[in-house]
């Protein structure tokens, strides 16, 4: 059983959903990403996705943007993000890489697969590629035992629905809106559907990312949802932090706290 | 205007997805050889399956191409015509023919792709249009179609590119269109095309995007390619009227590359005939400073498609430079990459100054003002003419230079009273 999947049936078993926390590497900096992610471990995230930072990240909104051309301008590689996952995985914790495939494809994929295998990660979201194209990434991953979740949305037909989640492996990321990255004041009435449906498709947990900012949301998505993904909150309390890390730490840990106690009332 | 079936299977994993005709030059899932493809979020899968339908189903329904054919010639102005530059041809040696792409409806080739595209999608009953633009033609083109069929219409252009395109700002916002200026990256091109995507991601039910190009995830590049073919199917039957046989070469300026893409496809299947695209060598090659993607980048993926892109060692996509804003963009069609691979055409660097001393010669000895974009492939070609002495060459002349009488005044220092001395300064000498 894979680091994730033991994540994921550890948090059924206590009868909630599992709680997924974000962050790009190398933001604020590649050691401050370090901490702020052992932060959100210690405080109750169940799944780490450290964010390689890319130039084009079609999928993101002004948040993450920031975050991530932050991180670019501080000069953060591909090879540090790699770090990242090893120290935060170095906590136990169950770490995949959440990347745009063009950095992948660049630093080899059966290199990248290896790399990140050697530094512990669990395996890897890729936003920008479906199964369609991942014809190198399917056979290193599993070269390597790797997890790879692929992304599913509300506009995903039930045929690609089963076609996608027969490629994934570990968890189903499911899009809650249709729209970018960001937090939201509304939780979506578009994911509850899309989980039900991606539920009929596959035996996987599911997870549901994009808008979740809060306990409250957390609750009511985790009514229904195996997983709650949490980035652009977590992004949003660092830029807020202004480059104080102890005020960034302490903001992460009480978020962190609101949504670990959120995906346990619902 | 008919695309032709082929038999190249999908590659596998093989994914679910309406069989059709396919689309000339690609693979049933939109593959030229290794490049292309549909690296896009799962959020538009559904949508540029359905985009691939509808629009495979229009070019075989005779009421389609019939009203597109209609609007290209009494709206769009099209035939272009072709006109044989006498004084230049004397000048380079060479009997060079010019396609007049710059006499269409708003100033350039851009208008039959948009007609196109702007007919698909009102057929496909939505309301709404977005479109990314670098120079600013693709947006105003947008922007007419959209405002002759009544449809909304937002541009997404780089902040970089407002403020040295402001007339066409103007224009695009008079045709009725917002226009919103993306601050996000490089501030250009590249990034107009990633906040139209994010536009589009959430829009995606009444919205069509309008690619500018023939580049982005399948069907676009083949999709854009059989709107803008008229180009090389018109200049090819044109040549032979004209000249009693096909050109020895055929070139075009290449930035992502449709107005390239829709002449060669006129000529791509006569090997006798010499294909070359130029790309924007910006301040040359050594300098860095530059947008030659194929000439210089890597394969890469960009904008949903596996391509030549100009990238560092991580992946991340480096800023292209180019004194001509509709080819600083650091991509480029897939089909143009693939051309590229198998030797079937080739792709030269022009320098910003090169194309100016051509943009500035091709006034002085035609009494024709050229975009800087098209500049760049008569510069390329006075070079090929000097390889080719006494060949015909067909010339994409892609658009007007009258959006780039700002840069003009700038480079040539049209603004001072220099008068005659200057101009023929600037025809003769390198700056």
């Amino acid at each position: 059983m894979s680091l994730l999947s033991e994540a994921f049936a550890r948090a059924r078993n206590e009868d909630r959903a599992a709680l997924v926390g974000y962050l790009p590497a190398g933001f604020p900096t590649v050691p401050g990403s370090i901490e702020a992610l052992k932060v959100m471990v210690d405080a109750g995230c169940d799944v780490i996705e450290v964010g390689l930072p890319y130039s084009d990240p079609v999928m993101d909104g002004p948040t993450i943007q920031a975050a991530a051309q932050q991180a670019l301008e501080n000069g953060t590689r591909t090879s540090d993000v790699l770090s990242v996952v090893e120290a935060v995985a170095g906590t136990g914790v169950a770490t995949v890489v959440m990347t745009y495939w063009n950095p992948v494809e660049r630093y080899g994929v059966a290199r990248f697969a290896a790399d990140l295998a050697s530094a512990g990660g669990a395996g890897m979201i890729t936003p920008d590629l479906t199964p369609d194209e991942a014809g190198p990434w399917l056979q290193a991953s599993a070269e390597q035992r790797l997890d790879r979740i692929f992304l599913v949305a509300p506009s995903s037909t039930d045929e690609r629905l089963r076609y996608t989640t027969d490629h994934c492996t570990g968890f189903v990321y499911a899009t809650a809106v249709m729209g970018v990255t960001g937090a939201r004041t509304a939780t979506s009435d578009l994911a509850a559907p899309l989980v039900r449906r991606t539920r009929n498709a596959t035996d996987l947990p599911v997870g549901v990312g994009l808008g979740v900012s809060d306990g409250d949301q957390a609750a009511a998505v985790a009514g229904y949802a195996d997983g709650v993904i949490v980035g652009s909150a977590f992004v949003r309390r660092m830029l807020d932090a202004g480059g104080d890390a102890r005020v960034a730490a302490d903001s992460l840990r009480t978020l962190t706290e609101d949504l670990a106690a959120g995906v346990r009332r619902g | 205007m008919t695309t032709s079936p082929t038999t190249s299977p999908t590659t596998s994993p093989g994914p679910p997805r309406s069989a059709g005709p396919a689309t000339g030059g690609a693979d049933l899932s939109g593959h030229f050889g290794e490049f292309g493809g549909r690296f896009m979020p799962e959020a538009l899968m559904a949508a540029l399956d359905e985009l691939t339908v509808a629009w495979q189903e229009a070019m075989a329904d005779p009421t389609f191409t019939a009203e597109f054919d209609r609007l290209l010639r009494e709206y769009a102005g099209t035939p272009s015509m072709l006109y044989e530059a006498h004084r230049l041809s004397e000048r380079a040696g060479a009997r060079i023919l010019l396609k007049r792409e710059d006499l269409n409806h708003t100033g350039a080739h851009k208008i039959r792709n948009v007609l196109g595209q702007a007919l698909l999608t009102r057929r496909m009953g939505k309301s709404r249009v977005i479109a990314e633009t670098g120079a600013g033609q693709h947006g105003v083109a947008s922007a007419t179609a959209a405002a002759y069929l009544d449809l909304d219409c937002v541009v997404y252009m780089g902040e970089v590119d407002t403020e040295r395109q402001a007339l066409n700002v103007a224009r695009m916002r008079l045709l009725g269109a917002e226009v919103v200026p993306v601050s996000s990256g490089s501030r250009t091109l590249k990034d107009a095309i990633n906040e139209a995507l994010r536009d589009w991601v959430a829009s995606v039910d009444h919205t069509a995007y309008l690619f500018g190009t023939a580049a982005g995830p399948h069907p676009f590049p083949s999709l854009v390619k059989s709107f803008v073919r008229g180009i090389g199917d018109e200049a090819r039957e044109q040549c032979l009227a004209l000249t009693g046989s096909l050109p020895d070469a055929v070139t075009a300026c290449v930035g992502g590359g449709s107005n390239a893409i829709g002449i060669f496809a006129g000529f791509v299947d006569d090997p006798e005939v010499r294909i070359v695209g130029f790309e924007a060598g910006g301040e040359g090659m050594d300098s860095g400073r530059h947008a030659a993607t194929i000439a210089a980048g890597e394969v890469g993926v960009l904008h949903g498609a596996r391509t030549y892109v100009l990238q560092d060692d991580d992946g991340q996509t480096v800023e292209s430079h180019s004194i001509s804003a509709g080819l600083d963009y650091p991509g480029v069609g897939p089909e143009h990459a693939h051309l590229a691979a198998t030797g079937r055409a080739s792709y030269v660097p022009v320098t910003d100054e090169e194309a100016m001393k051509a943009f500035s010669l091709l006034a002085r000895t035609e009494g024709i003002i050229p975009a800087i974009e098209s500049a760049h492939a008569l510069a390329g070609t006075l070079r090929l003419a000097e390889e080719m002495p006494g060949a015909t060459i067909l010339v994409n002349l892609s658009g007007r230079g009258d959006k780039d009488m700002g840069t003009a005044l700038e480079w040539f220092g049209l603004g001072e009273d220099r008068g005659e001395v200057l101009a023929e300064d600037a025809t003769e000498e390198p700056r």
